[in-house]
């Protein structure tokens, strides 16, 4: 099931409520750049359900100004 | 980032997180991600950040290397380096990976009744050592050589030449980067009389437009290329692609022109062309620091033996040059070319507009050109008419694709025609050489042998009998390969490699020597900015591996030259290095001292008066004019630049009925060069695993061929078979054909032709004839 990455771009000075929201979802791993106001997410789901809850979270965050896709891959989560 | 893959999934995970992180650090050049960098090291350990030039291309980025327990595990970019400022592409972060693939070469191996027989490094040296005496009494001093490359540190390079030219007396010294540099060194010398470009990377900052000039940066030079893309976020700068395929360098420029191989020389002239009948010509530079030259045409391509070719420059008028660009306007090369009349003056006018500042950059495409010296002369003719030259922004600048290329082969000379300051040719420069080598001046031979090519077809025709090679992969790189393979095989012939894996070349070795690397030794490199870097040892090199310049040394004292070898092993690299500073005291060339290497993220030369020079031939910033004018070009006599008239010239072969296509050849951002180090990353491998040949979607749909499918490409010189790339990385011309020569498994080589440059005699990689078929 779907391995992704983006590239999130914070409202102006709200990178690091960006980061604590994006912590609190299982399924991202939050990776922010240390001088730069962008964070890097890897998402890994189970299912297309998840995939899409996982949307409907991210859509949510108030502090998320863009999310923009990096790259997406498709895998048997068992491999 | 540097623990090891586990499954695949993780394997996913990772790759999605570089994608991101390269995406991020091209909108964002500087970007770090110093948590995900030093995620998985040991959290107990003491881990020591220390800094080096990257081991890769020739932009010199500075990195930070994290070494815990004797072991190099991490690698950052290095923030206060002005080169990258922080930034890594994806091989220099996964850089330390390379020293520790499982099959590193660590104890000397010799050829035995057909095996490799593990032997002491002692023997071993002992061996090469009386070797080399045998073959020099047996077959006179020239049937030595050496065989070396831009990734030799300044130092290896330094005692090979001492010890081949100065001891031996050979001028059979040559190096890899002869094969990518050459040309821009006679571009260098043929134009301004002195080699490596008058600019710097800060150029980058300033110019409002960048001219790529057949150099696919995106995946070349990526750190570089965002610097690029940096500029044009921030300042607007336009960058214009003109190539022969479609890459990623294209769908990132603002505009992408194609040409027809070659013909870049047409189009060249057809900007100067331009320049002067629109007025856009800086009348006062031209009149007070150029002359305008013209040498011999129909030149060959070296494509026999013992082929030799000396150019007769004769002085020409402005009006000459003016008549001879009459053949060439816009509208008279634009079948020829392939590119529009429109297409031209749009690039015409940007490097006539004197409110911009225009840089030029390039690398393989003008380089490894059967016409490359008249190709970068033509690139200097645009800055020079326009007086668009050594100032902040507006730059002609050869980019190299090795480590060292500049600072050893370059500046140290290790050309057949070199010496660290001057050539062989000079008597002066002999006599120079002679006095710090501490040799009779008798000993260095004034008359150069032979240049890489035509060294491997005297090592087939047995005019060579021993050769030492370091630090590089010519059974891989060398052009119509099969030729040299065959004759470095054949009876009678003695053959040393010093390396860190093994590859096609060390399969052609009498002896393999394991080869200390990077950090588990002491060395410098100097980039493609005239920026020399120093790194210090890090870690122990594994077994009995050994730096090449201690194998040099080491040999050189067995062959009765103590005196001049003097060093001693703890100190030998800052001896080598002062002794080698001796040689630039000047202010045109002077290099900074050790000390000032070591704290600095090195050093540009000149180096006067304890300051770098960013701007060489501008007397705002460059202390060696001394003409009195703004500008003064003093590796020329008069202290002028020359506008050469070079006209276009076809190929060596271009593509006819039987062999319909253009095959050009390259490489990739996952692997550098011969994939010998990156091909063992296993990030890197599994990225791009192996070779392909990209065709065209409209050729490859009328041979019926999808991507994948097994393709059958056919030269005079041979086939290989490899799979199709279609709509992937790159895509080329329809009736062109691209393969990258990283994959040993698919040599490509075994096919290309081997003309060069008459005048640089580095090969033409870029263009042969080809048939092609669904195999």
């Amino acid at each position: 099931m779907p391995i992704k990455s983006y590239l999130a771009h914070p409202h102006e000075g709200k990178k690091n409520k960006l980061i604590e929201d994006l912590l609190k979802i299982d399924q991202c791993e939050v990776i922010p750049a240390q001088n730069k106001e962008i964070v890097v997410i890897i998402t890994d789901t189970d299912s297309k359900t998840e995939e899409d809850n996982l949307k409907m979270q991210l859509d949510a965050i108030d502090s998320l100004k863009l999310l923009a896709m990096v790259s997406g891959f498709n895998t048997p989560k068992k491999s | 980032m540097y623990t090891s893959i586990t499954n695949r999934r993780s394997f996913i995970k990772k790759m999605a997180l570089l994608s991101a992180m390269t995406a991020a650090a091209t909108m964002f050049p500087g970007i770090l991600f110093a948590e995900e960098q030093e995620r998985g090291l040991p959290k107990d350990g003491n881990l020591d950040w220390k800094k080096a030039p990257c081991r890769f291309c020739g932009v010199g980025c500075g990195v930070l290397i994290g070494v815990d327990n004797g072991k190099a595990v991490a690698v950052k970019g290095d923030p206060k380096s002005p080169v990258n400022k922080g930034l890594c592409c994806v091989k220099g972060y996964h850089s330390v990976m390379a020293m520790y693939g499982k099959d590193r070469l660590t104890k000397p191996l010799v050829k035995k009744n057909g095996k490799y027989v593990e032997t002491s490094m002692k023997e071993a040296l002992d061996l090469i050592a009386s070797k080399m005496k045998e073959t020099i009494k047996g077959h006179g001093k020239d049937s030595v050589s050496i065989y070396g490359s831009g990734q030799w540190t300044i130092p290896d390079g330094y005692v090979a030449s001492k010890l081949f030219k100065g001891c031996i007396g050979t001028n059979n010294v040559e190096a890899n980067a002869r094969l990518c540099m050459a040309t821009a060194v006679t571009g260098f010398l043929t134009s301004f009389g002195l080699d490596e470009p008058m600019g710097c990377y800060e150029d980058i900052d300033h110019a409002d437009v960048f001219v790529l000039w057949g150099n696919n940066m995106a995946e070349m030079h990526p750190v570089l290329f965002s610097r690029l893309l940096d500029q044009r976020l921030k300042r607007g700068s336009k960058i214009i692609d003109f190539a022969t395929r479609t890459t990623r360098t294209s769908a990132a420029a603002d505009k992408s022109i194609l040409f027809i191989p070659q013909t870049d020389l047409a189009v060249g002239n057809a900007i100067c062309y331009e320049i002067i009948k629109n007025g856009w010509v800086n009348k006062s530079f031209i009149d007070k620091y150029c002359n305008f030259k013209k040498g011999l045409t129909k030149m060959g391509y070296g494509l026999e033996d013992n082929y030799k070719f000396k150019d007769k420059p004769e002085a020409i008028s402005f009006e000459d040059y003016k008549h001879f660009l009459d053949d060439y306007s816009p509208e008279k090369v634009e079948r020829l070319t392939g590119v529009s009349a429109k297409d031209i003056k749009y690039m015409a006018a940007y490097y006539g507009d004197p409110n911009k500042k225009v840089m030029s950059l390039w690398c393989m495409g003008p380089n490894q050109h059967s016409r490359g010296t008249w190709m970068n002369n033509i690139i200097y003719n645009i800055h020079l008419l326009t007086g668009k030259i050594s100032t902040p922004g507006n730059s002609p600048f050869s980019l190299t694709g090795q480590p060292s290329a500049c600072g050893t082969v370059r500046e140290v000379g290790t050309l057949t025609h070199k010496l660290p300051h001057g050539v062989v040719m000079n008597k002066k420069h002999r006599e120079f050489a002679a006095k710090i080598w501490d040799v009779p001046v008798e000993n260095i031979d004034p008359k150069p042998t032979y240049h890489t090519v035509e060294m491997f077809r005297a090592l087939d025709r047995g005019d060579i009998r021993f050769m030492w090679i370091q630090v590089t992969n010519p059974m891989v790189t060398m052009p119509k390969l099969k030729r040299y393979r065959d004759g470095a095989k054949k009876e009678g012939r003695f053959i040393v490699v010093s390396d860190i894996y093994p590859t096609p070349t060390t399969d052609i070795a009498d002896v393999i020597m394991p080869s200390a690397m990077w950090i588990e030794r002491e060395g410098m490199y100097g980039n493609s900015e005239r920026r020399t870097q120093y790194f210090e040892q890090m870690v122990e090199p594994p077994g009995e591996a050994m730096s090449d310049t201690w194998q040099l040394v080491e040999v050189a004292k067995r062959m009765g030259f103590e005196k001049q070898f003097y060093y001693k092993e703890e100190t030998h690299i800052e001896e080598i290095y002062a002794e080698y500073r001796r040689h630039h005291d000047n202010n045109k060339h002077n290099m900074a001292p050790l000390k000032v290497l070591k704290e600095n993220p090195g050093m540009q030369w000149p180096y006067v008066d304890g300051k770098p020079t960013k701007w060489r031939f501008n007397s705002k910033y460059d202390p060696a004019c001394t003409n009195g004018e703004e500008f003064h070009f003093y590796g020329k006599p008069d202290g002028k630049a020359i506008i050469w008239q070079r006209p276009y010239e076809p190929a060596a072969e271009e593509p006819d009925r039987e062999y319909p296509y253009w095959l050009c050849t390259g490489r990739v951002v996952e692997h550098w060069h011969t994939g010998s180090m990156t091909r063992r990353i296993p990030v890197l491998h599994k990225a791009m695993p192996h070779g392909y040949v990209e065709l065209n979607p409209g050729d490859a749909k009328r041979m019926q061929i999808k991507n994948g499918d097994n393709v059958r490409l056919t030269t005079r010189r041979g086939e290989i078979i490899m799979p199709a790339s279609i709509n992937q990385r790159g895509v080329p011309a329809p009736m062109q054909v691209f393969v990258p020569f990283f994959d040993e498994n698919m040599l490509i080589n075994d096919i290309t032709l081997d003309s060069f440059c008459p005048i640089s005699k580095e090969p033409d990689y870029k263009k042969c004839a080809v048939k092609v078929e669904k195999a």
